[in-house]
Order: structure tokens, then C-alpha cells, then sequence
């Protein structure tokens, strides 16, 4: 363990980053974007020690700052990663600085404001990633909506305010009620140990009633569900995809979209086991409807960023099933598909944003025979598109290979249902690279298209890097998580002392098929919460 | 008759004193000043509102080098505590604001310098003595002082129609809220034999308390004071009068006279009538739902930025309901925190919609803000951070007030209200993001519904002191609010 704080830096290294661009006069935008390029980059480089002296052998929190930050209600500046958050928290400070570099020619356009976006965007992701207390998770997590509805409101496409704000009111509406949630678990958390705590790790401890875990899962499973998106609450991400600029999709597909994912393994999982078995039904069918109407979705699509956004959809309903398979190859499949999902997704986006630049039109019918002017392109699209639907030697291959492991453990037919999202997955990229790329060229605009540049090479090459290493070689960065996710999956299987002395064991077993009573908890009732709170009300 | 001369300590009242004699001061410089020279009303006398502020700073001195402890004097009449302290900064830091918001806008105006200035401080004085008053009789005597101060300054603009308009609602309207109180008092002496607080709780919990005209005092009690902090059904005047008058004086109506009001109704709840707590709960549970809803559902449609202010202002009055529902320490604690929040937020907002409005308040539409970004980054900037801790989002002042107050009502176990009171924080950020739309997010055309081009906005001195000064109590309460929440909470009542 080392004492350098690096967490904190690598989290508020961008504010630094920010504070120096606010001293550069506005029309010298150059600078402003080597200033922002180079945060990015050193933040990056900081960021890639955590790696090398992650201990995989403990479950550990790993590289732990903490110090009272509000002790009237015991906030604490807590920070520290585990398996689960260590390669989120790599992937996001890399695809920041890809972001960044993407964007050079694209924002030309008060670029002051929007490098400081990108910047404050990254101080609150890492963030959300590192935070162990509630509080300042939820800091983080809210303080993130106002960049990223100022990238898509004010550089987006033609409909961008109304997308912005779609974004701004929906992710927020999940969120409030995550925070009545999280307050509730402070109380319970008070009248259970006597102390005032929003310790993320001692809420793991809790011993909640079953009515209890049911409604608060429900209020982070609205919070996380909407974040994720999950059908049926997926309907902000195509708006906010389509009108947001290249980096912004990048940001949003490769690491907002996680923090859904994340938030479900981080919190739900393990402090309200019981509802999760109880839920899984629920969330396997969402997950599936979202997987395969996703998929339909993006085989409609005449627009490739349409068709790019509602793939993620369909994408993270594999994270979503993966993990809720609630076994080591599940879990461990969907981590590492945050992580591809990020590469890939944000490849196909900082692809569709290089053909963007040069014909500012995303329609496919706009193209045709690509191949033909930009050969290179062609191929990394190919390899991009190969790693999103999974094929063998591609980082795709490795996470859908363990989901779809995890999920047959779970569930035949819910493995089943899952794999038709497969093919359609490949009838959509393969599809679209066909009209796009392949043939003879039939609009005389793309004749004279010039091939990528050094500075998009520059930011494709290390996310095929990725591609391919993961694909080929996947150990390294399963090492890393696999020990986490065992720890995780105990505090799921860790008998529970329900209702006071009853011993009830979180049967995992039992869920097989469909026979599970979700409706068990509703006889909760709101002010019978009350009671659980016994003698902290009486001081009044 | 033996006379009993009551105990007199003046060191309790020093603060009120202060802000008395300079409110005479400035009344009287101003008569002694020749100010009809050429040029109109208008013409010099800055200094009169720096001689104000003046006045404000020392008495804040005073406040904050009084001794600790609850001290009760004047025969019972008058009471100096931690609460009756905060509550005093409050209105301090209020009427700073305003005056240092005001120096251009009274110059611009051509308005009367001397009795707008000694009005605010005498409307200071009035919250003062709202927040000291141990007993009904003094609470009333502040919140006429307060009152009528008020109905006075908000037709100061006396050229403008509106203005006129505003003063006229707001005195008729109010005389009848405070006919109310006054009948609430009258059934409660009535009903206890006594106006003092500490009487009034100790007749009830002596007696049973199923009294009819005691509920009926109370109730009267509910719609008086439900008046003065605009609540729902009691919200009719504020729009209006909000709307109508002078910018400077909607800013200080919605800060100061607000939490006077609050600290007034949260005292004579909590120490007079504690017993019937379980009659005003639920009373107050209403109150609270309806207020934070018709407030931020009416602000969606407006168009007049002042309007949709003063319907926002409503609402955040829903939410300091609901901490009063909560009637545990936490909740205490969060009225004050919030009420110290709202007032750099808001005050700080009306601040830049002052500089925006221009001379003569021409640009008060949401339509007038468009492109604001464009053509001073500074202000757009500013503004955000006012409208987004006004919608609760962290790291502000306004996100920390609502997360103290729904921790409150969670504990007190009203968690549907909490939740109620969280989805109503949704629905107000549309419309402050409205605003943010249109000052980011739409190219700026000089010919936007006919209006004109948008001039150089023109900060004076004292206005960037006070924008600065609200920018970092809503940073400083958002980020490290530690010192603030622990003064609230050494502040709460005790009962």
C-alpha cells in the first residue's frame, strides 16, 4: 500500500486542468486543447500504477483515503477501488483522453467551455468509481449531469436541447430516489449499530427484512436501470447519442452507461441480496427484451450513430444478464463487458464521427464502397465491428463467451433467448458495414475522401490494442477481478439473520424457472418503517 | 396598583438597536442632504446605502460577539437564543445583500434614496424582533414593523404600473393575513389566559387541550403565518406582488422576511404549542404537499423570470414545510440551513436578473436571456450555479439544504412525503434548466420577440461584491458545509 493519494489525483487532476484553462484567453484555442489533451493524458499515466500495485489476492479496498469531510451527519471523504472498479476506472481516464484527442477538429466552436466540460465529466467519473461513501457517490453521480448536458446541449446536432434536457430530468428523476433510498439505509444503518454513517462498506453488514431490501432495491434498481438504460427506461440514450458530439457519445457509451452496471454490482447486489434472488426473473426478462429489441431497433436504423446507440442497449442487457446470473463466470463476464463495451461502442463512435467529419452526414444510404478511398478505415472498422458482435480473437468474444456461460448455469432458456441477440447483433454491424463499406462507390461526394489521419490513428490504435489483447489474452484483466467477484457472490450466498433471530438462508438455488415470489414484500408498508428506527425517534 | 418594572437589558437588543439608529441616521442624512438639485432624486447618495451596509456589518459584529446561552428578558417578552441568533444573520446577511444589489438599480431608478434604504433596515428590525419574540404581542409587533415596511417598498417604483399594483395586492392581502393572526392570537389568550410562549405551553399541557377554541386559535395561527411564507393555499398575493415589485425588494422579500416568518411560525409552534403537535402535523403535512407542488407545476409555464421566481419561492417553501413536519432536531436544523441556503441563492439570482433587466426592468422574459453566454460568459456562468443549487443539484448550497431536510423527514418516518418532496425537485429542474437553455444553448438573435439587442451589461462594484459574496456561500455551504451544519444544529430549539 502506498500513501500517495492517488485516487484524489487522478480524480481532481482535470479540476487543475480546468483552473489552468480558465486563465487562457478564449480565442487561443490550441492551447486550450493541448492543455486539456495533456491533463487528460497525464491523468491516464497516473492512473496506470493502480494496475501494477493492485493486490488481486485480497477482496479488499484497495488504495483507501478516508477523512471526516461532513461529521454532523458522518460523511467521510472516503475513496478506495477493488476488482470490480479498477478497470472502470483505468478504461475512463484512457477513453477521456481519446475523447479529448477526437474532438480536435470537430468542436471548433467555444472550445474553452467545452474542454472544461470533458474535464469536470472526468473528475466526476472517476469519482462515482472510487467513492465508498454514499454521500459522496451521490455527489459524484449527480454532479456528472451538468457537463454532460452542456456537451449535448450546446454542441450537439439539431434537436440537442431537447435531448439535453431529456437526458438532465431522466437521470435525475431515477436518481432522487436512490437518495430517499440511501437515507433510509443511514437510519436503519443508526438504529442497527448506534452509529451515523454513510460507509458504503459497513452498509454491506446491514441486516435488512426482506420487506425492506425489496423496496430499496427497487429505488436503486430505478436509479441504475434508467443510468444503464434497461428496456424499459432506455428511451434518453438514442436522443442523447444521435445530437451529442463525438466525445460525448464516446463518454456517455463507454462510461456513463457503467456506472448503471457498476452501481447494481457495487450496491444492490450486496447489501439487498434476497431481493436480488428475487428479482432475477424480472431483471433476466427486461434484460432479454432489451437485448432483443435492441437489436431489432438497430436493424432499422438509417442513421449508423442510431444504429451504434441502439446497439448499446442491446449490449448491456448481456451486462445486466451476466451479472445476474449471480455465478463467477456471469459476474466476471459482465465486468469485463462493461470494459469491452467501452472499447468497442466508443470505437464505433469515434469511427462514425471520423466519416462524419468528412461528409457530415450520418445516413447510410450517404455511403457506399468506402473501402475503396479508405482502405484502412475499412479494416479497423471491420475489426471494431467484429469485437462489438463478438467474434472469436476480439475482446467481445471473451465477456459473451462467460455471460453466456453464466446464463445457461443460471437458466437454459433465458441462454437461449440470449444468443438469438447474437445473431441479430451480427445481421446489424454486418449489415451496415456491407452498405456502408463494401461495393462499388455510388455517391461521387465520397470519391475523394481522404483516409484517417495520424491524429485518428492516434486514438484508434490503443483501443485496438485493447480489442485484441482482451480478445487474445483476457487473464490479466480477469486476475484482477477474480477475487472481488468471489468475495461478491459470498455476500450474496451469506446467510442472513432476517426478522430478528430467524435464521432464513438467500436461496440461490431455488430460482430456477420462474416460481419466485416477488410479491412476497408488499405487505411493506412505509410507516412500519418507523419501528425499525425504535429508540432514535424518541429523542425528540 | 404595584407596579413591577420589568427587568430591561439593553445588551440583549444592541443588534436591533444598532440597525434602529441608522435606519434614522440614513433618514435623516438624506432630509439634510441637498438632493434637489438638477439631475432628479436619483443623483448621488450612494453613500447612503454604503452608510446602510455599514450599519448591517456592525450589527452582525454585535450578533456574533454576544454571549452564548438562552436569555430571556423584557418580563418574559423577548428572548435571546442560538435560534433567535442564526435566524438574525439570516436577516443580516439578507438585507446586506440587498442593499449592495441595490446601489445601481435606486440610481438608475431615480428612486428616493434616504427612505428606501432606512424602510429595508426598519423591515430589518421588524424580522429582527420577529426572531427574538418570546411572546405573541412581540412577534406580532415585529411582523408589522416588518410588514409595513414591505407594503411601502414594493411600490417604490411609483412611475410603474405593476409596481402600484404589487403594493396595493400586497397591503390588502396582507392586513387581511394578518387579521387572521391577530384573531389566532386573540383565541389563544382566549383560551390560556396568557400570549407568552412558555405560558401558553405550559396552560395546555396542565389542562387537557381538546379546548375547541384553542384548535381554532391554532388554526387561525396556520393561515396567518401561512400568509407571510406563501404557502399553498395562502400564495395567491406572491406572484404579483413578486413580480411587480422592484427586482432589489422581490430578492429581499423572498430571503428575509420569508425565514422571519418561519422563525416566527417555527417558534410558536414549537415552544407554545408543542401538545398539539399531533393536530398541526398533519395539518402542516398538506400544506407542505400542495405548496411544493402548485409551485413548481405553476413555474413550468412561465415566462416572466421574476414570476417564476416567485412561483419557485413557493415551493421551496413546500420543502421547509416539510422539515418543519418532521418536528425533530434534524428538522429544525434543516429550516435554518435551508433558509440560509435559499438566501445566498436566490438573492444572488435576483442579482443577476437586476443586471440583466436593465434600467427600467425591460428584460425580465426567459426570452431575454438568450445567448447570454454568448456575450458574458461570467454572468451566464454565475446565474448556473444560482439555478442549479436553486434545483438541488450538488456541489451547492441548495443541494445540501434538501439533503438536511429529507434526512429529517425520513427520520420523523415520513417517507412518502420525502419522496413526494424529492420528485417535485425533478419537476423544478425544467424550469431552471429553461433558463440555462436559453443562455447556452440558443444562438443569441438581436431580434428575438421584437425585443432589442441585448446592451452591455453593466456591473457596479457593490453588485460584484455581492455576487461574490453569494457565489461562495453557495459553494462554501455546498462543499464544506461542516461549520454551517454544526452552528444549525447548536441552533435548533429547545423542546
Amino acid at each position: 500500500m502506498i500513501n500517495f493519494p492517488i485516487l484524489s489525483v487522478i480524480t481532481y487532476l482535470p479540476v487543475v486542468g480546468i483552473l489552468l484553462i480558465l486563465f487562457i484567453n478564449k480565442g487561443n484555442y490550441k492551447l486550450i486543447q493541448w492543455i486539456a489533451f495533456i491533463t487528460a493524458v497525464v491523468n491516464f499515466i497516473i492512473s496506470i500504477p493502480l494496475y501494477f500495485n493492485f493486490d488481486s489476492k485480497t477482496w479488499a479496498m484497495q488504495f483507501v483515503e478516508k477523512m471526516p469531510w461532513i461529521e454532523e451527519f458522518g460523511i467521510s471523504y472516503h475513496m478506495g477501488i477493488d476488482g470490480i472498479s479498477l478497470l472502470l476506472v483505468l478504461m475512463t481516464t484512457l477513453l477521456s483522453a481519446l475523447a479529448i484527442l477526437s474532438t480536435w477538429n470537430a468542436v471548433t466552436e467555444r472550445v474553452k467551455e467545452y474542454m472544461i466540460s470533458i474535464l469536470f465529466l472526468e473528475t466526476g467519473m472517476v469519482g462515482v468509481f472510487c467513492s465508498l461513501d454514499f454521500f459522496l457517490f451521490y455527489v459524484f453521480w449527480e454532479v456528472m449531469l451538468i457537463p454532460m448536458y452542456f456537451i449535448i446541449g450546446i454542441w450537439g446536432g439539431p434537436r440537442r436541447v431537447y435531448a439535453a434536457v431529456k437526458f438532465f430530468i431522466y437521470t435525475m428523476s431515477g436518481s432522487v430516489l436512490m437518495l430517499v433510498a440511501i437515507l433510509v439505509l443511514y437510519f436503519i444503518n443508526h438504529s442497527q449499530t448506534g452509529v451515523y454513517t454513510f460507509n458504503i462498506l459497513d452498509y454491506y453488514r446491514l441486516n435488512l427484512p426482506f420487506g425492506v431490501q425489496f423496496w430499496l432495491f427497487l429505488a436503486f434498481f430505478l436509479a441504475f436501470a434508467i443510468k444503464v438504460p434497461m428496456f424499459p427506461f432506455h428511451t434518453w440514450l438514442p436522443d442523447a447519442h444521435v445530437e451529442a458530439p463525438t466525445a460525448g457519445s464516446v463518454i456517455l457509451a463507454g462510461v456513463l452507461l457503467k456506472m448503471g452496471t457498476y452501481g447494481f454490482l457495487r450496491f444492490s447486489l450486496p447489501m439487498f441480496p434476497q431481493a436480488t434472488i428475487d428479482f432475477i426473473p424480472f431483471i433476466a426478462w427486461l434484460s432479454l427484451i432489451g437485448i432483443i429489441y435492441g437489436a431489432l431497433l438497430s436493424i432499422a436504423q438509417d442513421d449508423v450513430k442510431k444504429l451504434v446507440a441502439y446497439s448499446s442497449v442491446s449490449h448491456l442487457g448481456y451486462c445486466m444478464l451476466g451479472m445476474f446470473a449471480l455465478n463467477a463466470h456471469g459476474i466476471q463476464g459482465s465486468i469485463l463487458q462493461m470494459i469491452n463495451h467501452g472499447f468497442s461502442t466508443g470505437a464505433l463512435f469515434l469511427m462514425v464521427g471520423i466519416i462524419y467529419e468528412r461528409r457530415h452526414t450520418r445516413l447510410i444510404s450517404e455511403y457506399g464502397g468506402i473501402w475503396r478511398v479508405m482502405p484502412f478505415f475499412a479494416l479497423l472498422l471491420l475489426v471494431v465491428a467484429f469485437s462489438s458482435m463478438g467474434v472469436p480473437g476480439t475482446n467481445g468474444f471473451v465477456g459473451e463467451l462467460l455471460i453466456l456461460i453464466g446464463i445457461f448455469k443460471l437458466n437454459v432458456w433465458y441462454g437461449a433467448v440470449a444468443t438469438i441477440g447474437l445473431i441479430l447483433g451480427a445481421i446489424y454491424l454486418l449489415w451496415m458495414y456491407q452498405r456502408v463499406i463494401l461495393g462499388e462507390i455510388t455517391n461521387d461526394k465520397n470519391r475523394h475522401l481522404n483516409d484517417m489521419n495520424f491524429r485518428e490513428y492516434a486514438y484508434m490504435i490503443p483501443i485496438l490494442v485493447f480489442i485484441i489483447w482482451i480478445g487474445i489474452y483476457p487473464k490479466p484483466f480477469l486476475d484482477k477481478m477474480q477475487v472481488s467477484v468471489e468475495h461478491l457472490i459470498e455476500q450474496i450466498k451469506y446467510t442472513k439473520d432476517i426478522d430478528a433471530g430467524e435464521k432464513r438462508e438467500a436461496k440461490i438455488e431455488g430460482v430456477k424457472g420462474s416460481r419466485v415470489q416477488v410479491a412476497k414484500g408488499f405487505y411493506f408498508n412505509p410507516r412500519t418503517l418507523n419501528l425499525f428506527y425504535g429508540n432514535n425517534n424518541t429523542d425528540n | 396598583m404595584e407596579i413591577i418594572i420589568p427587568t430591561i437589558n439593553l445588551a440583549s437588543i444592541y443588534p436591533e438597536i444598532v440597525v434602529t439608529i441608522f435606519a434614522v441616521i440614513v433618514l435623516l442624512l438624506h432630509a439634510f442632504t441637498p438632493h434637489h438639485s438638477p439631475g432628479g432624486a436619483g443623483k448621488g447618495g450612494d453613500h447612503l446605502g454604503y452608510i446602510s451596509f455599514i450599519g448591517i456589518a456592525y450589527a452582525t459584529f454585535l450578533v456574533f460577539t454576544q454571549e452564548g446561552g438562552t436569555e430571556y428578558s423584557f418580563n418574559g417578552l423577548w428572548i435571546l437564543d442560538n435560534y433567535s441568533r442564526f435566524f438574525r444573520l439570516i436577516f443580516l446577511l439578507g438585507t446586506g445583500l440587498t442593499i449592495l444589489i441595490s446601489v445601481k438599480y435606486v440610481k438608475d431608478e431615480g428612486i428616493n434614496h434616504g427612505e428606501y434604504y432606512s424602510l429595508i433596515l426598519f423591515a430589518t428590525v421588524g424580522m429582527m424582533i420577529m426572531g427574538g419574540g418570546a411572546d405573541l404581542i412581540t412577534i406580532f409587533l415585529g411582523l408589522e414593523l416588518m410588514s409595513i415596511s414591505l407594503y411601502v417598498l414594493a411600490g417604490y417604483t411609483r412611475n410603474r404600473l405593476t409596481s402600484n399594483e404589487s403594493s396595493l395586492k400586497y397591503f390588502l392581502l396582507g392586513s387581511f393575513a394578518t387579521g387572521f393572526l391577530l384573531y389566532g392570537i386573540a383565541l389563544l389568550y382566549g383560551a390560556t389566559g396568557t400570549t407568552n410562549l412558555k405560558g401558553i405551553s405550559g396552560f395546555i399541557s396542565e389542562s387537557n387541550f381538546g379546548n375547541p377554541i384553542l384548535i381554532m386559535g391554532m388554526v387561525l395561527l396556520v393561515v396567518g403565518f401561512g400568509f407571510k411564507i406563501a404557502s399553498v393555499p395562502f400564495h395567491m398575493w406572491t406572484p404579483d406582488v413578486y413580480e411587480g415589485a422592484p427586482s432589489p425588494i422581490t430578492a429581499f422579500m423572498s430571503a428575509g422576511p420569508k425565514a422571519a416568518a418561519f422563525a416566527a411560525f417555527a417558534r410558536v409552534f414549537f415552544e407554545g404549542l408543542p401538545s398539539l403537535q399531533g393536530v398541526w402535523v398533519d395539518l402542516i403535512w398538506i400544506l407542505a404537499v400542495l405548496t411544493m407542488t402548485v409551485g413548481n407545476v405553476i413555474a413550468l409555464v412561465q415566462n416572466n423570470i421574476k414570476r417564476m421566481l416567485a412561483y419557485s419561492s413557493i415551493a421551496h417553501a413546500g420543502y421547509v414545510l416539510v422539515a418543519f413536519v418532521s418536528a425533530n432536531e434534524l428538522g429544525i436544523g434543516g429550516i435554518l440551513y435551508y433558509m440560509l441556503a435559499y438566501t445566498f441563492m436566490n438573492i444572488g439570482a435576483f442579482g443577476i436578473i437586476i443586471v440583466v433587466g436593465g434600467k427600467g426592468e425591460k428584460r425580465v422574459n426567459v426570452d431575454d436571456y438568450t445567448g447570454l453566454a454568448y456575450r458574458h460568459p461570467v454572468a451566464a456562468a454565475t446565474m448556473s450555479l444560482f439555478l442549479f443549487s436553486l434545483a438541488g443539484i450538488p456541489p451547492t448550497a441548495g443541494f445540501m439544504g434538501k439533503f438536511y431536510i429529507f434526512s429529517a423527514a425520513i427520520k420523523s418516518g415520513y417517507i412518502g412525503l420525502a419522496i413526494i418532496g424529492v420528485i417535485n425537485s425533478v419537476v423544478s429542474v425544467y424550469y431552471y434548466l429553461r433558463i440555462t437553455v436559453a443562455m447556452y444553448m440558443k444562438e443569441p438573435e438581436s431580434a428575438v420577440s421584437g425585443a432589442e439587442s441585448m446592451p452591455s451589461l453593466v456591473f457596479s462594484t457593490a453588485m460584484i461584491i455581492a455576487m461574490v459574496i453569494a457565489a461562495y456561500g453557495v459553494l462554501r455551504m455546498g462543499i464544506f458545509p461542516s461549520a454551517y451544519i454544526a452552528l444549525a444544529q447548536q441552533s435548533h430549539l429547545s423542546f
